[in-house]
């Protein structure tokens, strides 16, 4: 047990040590942009997306988003699931019905005619192809689909490589998971008035979570500043909520089984941590007559 | 088989008739329940059945995810989200199929690292040790070939980094580089056609892994296992039974490193894998950094340290292939780094060395880290190909004990007759 102890004991030492280095790191002023992390509900070992804050994100998503990003493998259906923003069902089979037309089965001529969309439907994105999303974007660029962005992006480390054991050891004991939620986070809400001496070259938009040049072909989302979007559960309606809340859409549309993982994932830990204290002294009886 | 008494009695009619026939469980109780292990072996001694564990696992997994995965260029990656979404439970499959890889090389790395300190690959270990590095090789083909079905962006670009590699042949026998490349992608380009044949050989080579595995335990079994002190069994009380004593040691080790296992499968899948994964497969758009697997980086460290593209090929695939001659190239005629007072320290550098190259690994190509990477790319070969033949003859090494019995107790057995009895 002995061995347990000092182990543990180090890797406390190992951790405070980590946490003390990182801050410290942060006062450098590193060329690239730092990217802060964010508190979310749906960190850690027992995290879970907070519904109603999905449920906002999707409206933002819908308002806002949806004009020039599809979110192409998410169902209506997924949209009802627990574990998501388990909006009603009747709602969103409504919504899909009434909002969005999708091709139907050829008719007995071959004509292919549109029906009202339903809960088995993929959520029909804006454009009809690439081709066309480009096409309608002032730089030519592709404006990605989003069902995997969060899973899509991170942060790239800065830190020297005499700290890269010990943030490894920081997130892995932490479980981190959200650096992509942190960089969109981030990339939202980081379009600002470029440095006097930038040129921003036209059709792009300057921001300063992407990586330099800063350069990025999507324009600030959230231009028409607090109040763009309505929210009707009292939450502020302001750009860090929205920029917040559509995050944590998205973040639930790259990973829509993680309730469903940690809950597993918590009853499995403990399940084998009981089997290994059970196998560890039935391992020290049977060597007892041994030493 | 190294000999050793059975306690096999089958226990029924049914067994007796079986015996006579077709003495299986006989053997199979000889070898795994009888078969004498060392006392002193240590936890690292555990990673063979990890090793065996994870190969299992593997093949388990991937059997069921290849009933729900589509091997074509336009489907791969909408096929893994479906995986990922849709399947009952197909995202838990897929954490421990794509995790699982991760740890099978974190226990296969433990376990060559076992070998090379406490000198496993000695005589007359020199076959078990060579299947080893066959089947190190044969696992670093089946990762590979499986990380490029998702059909990401790292998986398209690894895969037309890895077999450009051969089209350096070019620079020996101009245009058969060329055709051996264009061989490999069956066109002239990375493509679906590529995509298929690697699902096709990644659902292979795990069963020739299996063979080699199960030949790999057979030269094990013949020879003995090796053990801390580097001496070999010399009387019953240096070894117990396999069963219950080796055997409970690696289910407790198992269930410690399956802990382990089960934090990144449930609560960070992604974090020894690449982002850039997570978009689809395009021809068109090159990552920024090119990155393989963790456990391919100190190779790929090595690869991009050589300036001359042929000669980096050469020089990665010699770093693997080297292994082969380790047997040969330490001169000691002690076993145990525990007994080698110059070795250890340079066995611990080499260890550093390769960590450093994975680190370096994951940089780009450029100073300071090319530099480095250079620096530590000689280290090894220094290491492999000058350290160890000259330390094994200038070294002189500690007093070995004169059994492992001795080793464990301080004393000779002669006193300890009853611990010797308790074994049995």
């Amino acid at each position: 047990m002995i061995g347990l102890k000092t182990t543990t004991a180090a890797a406390a030492v190992l951790l405070a040590a980590s946490l003390g280095a990182s801050a410290s790191a942060q006062e450098g002023g590193h060329a690239a942009p730092r990217i802060e992390r964010q508190n979310w509900t749906f960190s850690g070992m027992v995290g879970r997306f907070d519904a109603g804050q999905l449920q906002r994100g999707f409206r933002v998503y819908s308002e806002i988003c949806s004009r020039c990003h599809s979110v192409s493998r998410l169902s209506f259906r997924n949209l009802v699931q627990p574990g998501g923003p388990e909006f009603p069902e009747a709602g969103v089979k409504s919504l899909a019905a009434d909002k969005y037309k999708v091709d139907a089965e050829p008719n007995e001529q071959g004509k292919i005619l549109k029906r009202p969309a339903v809960l088995a439907d993929r959520i029909p994105g804006p454009y009809k192809n690439d081709q066309e999303a480009r096409a309608s974007q002032p730089g030519g660029a592709l404006p990605p689909d989003l069902s995997l962005i969060t899973r899509a992006r991170s942060i790239e480390s800065q830190a020297p490589f005499y700290m890269v054991p010990l943030n490894m050891m920081r997130d892995i004991l932490a479980g981190y998971q959200e650096a992509g939620a942190d960089y969109l986070y981030a990339y939202l809400t980081g379009f600002k008035e470029p440095p006097k001496d930038v040129k921003v070259p036209d059709g792009m938009n300057y921001n300063e979570a992407f990586p330099a040049p800063h350069f990025t072909g999507m324009p600030n989302p959230f231009a028409g500043g607090n109040d763009a979007v309505k929210y009707d559960d009292g939450t502020p309606q302001t750009v860090d909520n929205y920029a917040r809340d559509v995050t944590a859409f998205l973040a639930w549309a790259s990973d829509p089984t993680l309730a469903e993982r940690k809950r597993l994932g918590v009853l499995v830990m403990v399940y084998l941590l009981i089997t290994a204290l059970l196998l560890y002294f039935a391992k020290r009886r049977i060597w007892s007559n041994m030493h | 088989m190294a000999s050793h008494e059975s306690s096999f009695r089958p226990a029924s009619r049914a067994g007796k008739w079986l015996d006579e026939r077709l003495p299986l469980p006989r053997v199979m109780h000889g070898q795994f329940v009888d078969f004498p292990t060392p006392r002193n072996i240590n936890y690292l001694w555990t990673t063979g059945g990890l090793l065996t564990f994870f190969l299992g696992l593997q093949i388990a997994t991937g059997v069921v995810l290849a009933m729900h995965y589509i091997p074509s260029a336009g489907e791969a990656f909408s096929s893994v989200e479906a995986i990922r979404r849709d399947v009952n439970y197909g995202w838990l499959l897929r954490n421990i199929h794509m995790v699982g890889a991760s740890f099978f090389f974190l226990a296969a790395y433990i376990h060559i690292g076992r070998g090379l300190y406490y000198g496993s690959y000695k005589g007359p270990r020199e076959v078990l040790w060579i299947i080893g590095v066959v089947i190190f090789l044969l696992m670093m083909a089946t990762a590979f070939m499986g990380y490029s079905l998702p059909w990401g962006q790292m998986s398209f670009w690894a895969v037309t980094v890895i077999t450009n590699l051969f089209s350096s042949i070019d620079a020996v026998i101009p245009g058969l580089g060329t055709r051996i490349v264009q061989w490999l992608w069956g066109g002239f380009s990375v493509s679906g056609t590529t995509l298929t044949r690697f699902y096709a050989l990644h659902y292979l080579l795990p069963f020739v892994i299996a063979a080699a595995v199960g030949l790999h335990i057979w030269a094990l079994h013949v020879v003995g296992q090796n053990n801390p002190t580097g001496i070999e069994i010399k009387q019953p009380s240096d070894s117990v039974p396999m069963a219950p004593y080796a055997i409970f040691k690696d289910i407790f080790a198992l269930s410690v490193f399956v802990l382990l296992f089960a934090w990144f499968v449930f609560y960070l899948p992604d974090y020894l894998g690449h982002s850039d994964n997570y978009i689809e497969a395009n021809p068109l758009s090159t990552p920024p950094h090119i990155v393989p697997e963790w456990y391919f980086l100190p190779y790929y460290a090595i690869l991009r340290a050589i300036p001359d593209k042929l000669l980096g090929v050469i020089a990665m695939f010699s770093s693997i292939l080297l292994l082969i001659f380790v047997p040969w190239l330490d001169t000691s005629r002690v076993r145990s780094a525990k007994y080698r007072p110059v070795y250890k320290w340079f066995f611990w550098m080499f260890v550093i060395s390769v960590i450093a190259l994975g680190y370096l690994g994951s940089k780009p190509p450029e100073p300071p880290y090319v530099g480095w990477a250079r620096f530590f790319t000689a280290y090894y070969f220094l290491h492999l190909l000058v350290i160890l033949p000259i330390v094994g003859v200038i070294e002189s090494p500690r007093p070995l004990p004169r059994s492992i019995t001795e080793a464990v107790l301080g004393k000779e057995p002669a006193t300890q007759v009853a611990s010797a009895g308790g074994g049995k």
